[in-house]
């Protein structure tokens, strides 16, 4: 075993350690329990890598100062899921859903696209614009649940179904293609040897982790999650509390437009954040949030991007091809689904097997 | 008198759809020279038969309450398997018969999960568009082409219906209309259809009531399943290729034809008979922009979603006029 060889296996063993570890701190502790099940997932992953692929786990450092590797895959590539499932989790735990992230992508990165090869070429503008202008399609859609009382899934669909038209108006149906290396940084920059979208993600979870858990926000957003009649009579502005979190959503989808327009140099009306939105309200759901609404857990969720990314990357490590991925992500679906019903939990502890340990509900 | 002449308001959603379908034939007709023909809207049919009882499934399941994604991916599948084992030599009539039934396994099964968990149905149709997308790559990642299969071409060749003027009605047009009239029958004037509705609207005094819930949805979803299937397999007939990269996001289109017949996304409200004018409307879209030449294609998404929002909002005031009502 040479040096290389051996270095793997150490930063094998101690991502797994680390992951198994937190699997039991979080089991313990009554604040961090959403995170077990997503936990235990990603500990499976990794031992399994860890026997039959340790190449998994190589790090290296390029001559630019950056960090290499698998795991530093996972980390950039599940910030756009991370930046969705945030501004989706904040949504679902309303009681809603918001199906137009991925057409929302699309209308970011046209934006974007249209802005940075017109000859009012700026990052500044690319950026402000397309945020903008997402930041008001996450209002079309608010408004529409929120003052129109029309069925969350109902009325995202609309810009769901038009907002890749909308983009292609914008782009005039080509792929925009362009060169700006200030743009392209927000995709393939780095910073501080880490993936600049990796930052971006971390960033947004932040700032939401903050206006919701330090000041009363997330309560209120719960309570109307949970009963928005009862909630209005608490005095809580429902209406306003829902069309804000869907105008978060809208710009959270804005930024993961931007990254995956800078990140692969071209603005794809139709293909950009295709199909991305159930991914994001699966990695919601991962995380422990349920999908009737009334509790969320913003930890989760980017935990659930960062297993759904690692899923496919292990997968693509393993030489398996990217479109049987789709198979265990189905089984994860499933799973994930039967591990939050009441019901299936209740029955499994019924079972003879478990009645001798007690039957504690997990 | 006056009162029993009145047009009821529950009828209002589906005479809203037929009207969009007849002014934008109407439009149609004027602006262009061989629009009103007969050959165009026969081809109407032909083009979007397989969206038309993929939407069928989709408009019974969306009428018991629930929202099947798997569509388009169960589409692909079923497609992909009628191909590879006529491929493999296995006569063409089982091969259907098998896809069929797979289509109707596929519908229990992730029915029975949302039935008896109580599982949202959402993530777990979900659920089965990865697995059945997936799927339809291992059986093979490229597409494949059935060709010179004798029962394929001799549908093909021999069951149509002339119409006059070299106009025919072919076999999935057929296949199609029997689907809808089934569906239709089905729903309006049957007891397990009447549950459907039961269920759709409100699951819970449905159960008081005495209707088994959990075997309706199942039964739902099961349909669904059975015309995914055959929507695949009609697809494939079509087009004479299975491939695994078929009808993505179908199951949009799906609902949003559904939406535009004039069925409530949140069930037991509306007819099967306007998913057929929802599926026309789609279609017709496309043709005219076809026609027109200078528009350019993605105004049919837009068009589309703007079609989506008005019906919308006409049944959100339908349901609080007769909220009031009451």
């Amino acid at each position: 075993m040479n040096n290389s060889q051996s270095l793997n296996f150490i930063i094998g063993i101690t991502a797994l350690l680390v992951c198994v570890a937190s699997t039991f701190i979080s089991g313990r502790s009554q604040k961090f329990r959403h995170l077990r099940w997503p936990l235990v997932a990603l500990s499976l992953l990794f031992l399994y890598n860890l026997i039959f692929k340790p190449t998994f786990f190589a790090l290296e450092i390029t001559d630019d100062g950056y960090l290499y590797g698998s795991l530093i895959d996972i980390l950039n590539h599940s910030s756009k899921i991370a930046l969705l499932a945030t501004g989706m989790t904040l949504v679902i735990a309303t009681g809603g859903v918001d199906i137009s992230v991925g057409s929302i992508m699309a209308i970011s990165g046209a934006v974007a696209a249209t802005v940075i090869v017109s000859p009012y070429s700026s990052l500044i503008l690319a950026v402000v614009l397309a945020l903008l202008v997402s930041t008001f399609a996450g209002l079309w859609n608010g408004i529409l649940v929120a003052a129109c009382g029309i069925q969350p899934m109902v009325a995202t669909l609309v810009l769901m179904v038009a907002g890749r038209g909308i983009a292609q108006l914008i782009t005039d149906g080509t792929i925009i293609t362009f060169h700006h290396p200030a743009f392209n940084a927000i995709g393939n920059g780095h910073l501080l040897g880490l993936p600049v979208p990796a930052w971006l993600a971390a960033t947004i979870f932040l700032i939401a982790l903050a206006l919701t858990r330090t000041t009363s926000l997330g309560l209120f957003i719960e309570t109307v999650g949970n009963n928005r009649t009862a909630a209005r009579y608490a005095g809580i502005a429902a209406r306003k509390i829902v069309w804000i979190t869907y105008v978060f959503s809208g710009f959270c989808a804005g930024i993961a437009g931007l990254v995956v327009c800078s990140n692969i140099k071209c603005a794809d009306a139709n293909h950009a954040g295709l199909y991305l939105e159930l991914d994001a309200i699966l990695a919601t759901v991962i995380g422990g949030t349920s999908m009737t609404g009334g509790r969320f857990y913003l930890s989760g969720s980017i935990l659930g991007a960062i297993l759904i990314q690692a899923l496919s990357t292990v997968m693509y490590a393993n030489d398996v091809n990217p479109a049987v991925i789709a198979v265990p992500k189905a089984i994860l679906v499933i799973a994930v689904c039967l591990l939050q019903s009441d019901r299936f939990r209740s029955r499994i502890m019924a079972l003879p097997v478990f009645r001798k340990f007690g039957g504690e509900p997990c | 008198m006056l009162k029993r002449l009145r047009f009821p308001i529950r009828y209002v959603p589906f005479a809203a759809t037929v009207a969009v379908f007849i002014v934008a034939y109407a439009i149609g007709a004027i602006s262009f020279k061989n629009f009103f023909t007969l050959r165009v809207f026969v081809n109407l049919f032909h083009d979007n038969a397989y969206l038309g009882i993929a939407a069928v499934g989709t408009g019974i399941v969306i009428l018991s309450g629930g929202i099947d994604l798997s569509v388009g991916a169960v589409i692909a599948f079923t497609g992909m398997l009628v191909a590879k084992l006529t491929a493999c030599g296995i006569n063409t009539g089982l091969a259907i018969l098998i896809a069929l039934a797979v289509g109707i396994l596929f519908g229990i099964l992730q029915s029975t999960l949302i039935a008896s968990f109580d599982l949202p149905p959402f993530l777990v149709t979900l659920g089965g568009m990865f697995l059945a997308r997936g799927g339809s790559f291992i059986i093979n990642e490229e597409a494949l082409s059935i060709l010179k299969n004798p029962v394929l071409d001799f549908i093909e060749d021999n069951l149509q219906l002339s119409l006059g003027n070299g106009v025919y009605l072919e076999c999935i047009e057929v296949v199609y209309l029997i689907v809808l009239l089934c569906g239709i029958v089905f729903t309006q004037w049957t007891p397990l259809g009447r549950r459907i509705y039961a269920i759709g609207v409100n699951e819970q005094s449905a159960l008081l009531m005495g209707v088994p819930v959990a075997r309706t949805k199942i039964m739902a979803y099961g349909i669904a399943g059975f015309c995914s299937a055959l929507a695949g397999i009609v697809f494939t007939v079509y087009l004479k290729s299975g491939n695994p990269l078929n009808c993505i996001g179908l199951e949009m289109d799906a609902i949003a034809a559904v939406v535009i017949g004039g069925i409530l996304l949140t069930g037991g409200v509306g007819y099967l008979l306007g998913s057929l004018f929802g599926v026309l409307t789609l279609g017709l879209i496309q043709v005219l922009i076809m026609f027109q030449g200078n528009i350019n294609s993605w105004w049919t998404r837009i068009i589309i979603g703007i079609l989506v929002l008005l019906f919308i909002f006409m049944q959100n005031l339908i349901t609080k006029l007769s909220d009031k009502k009451q």
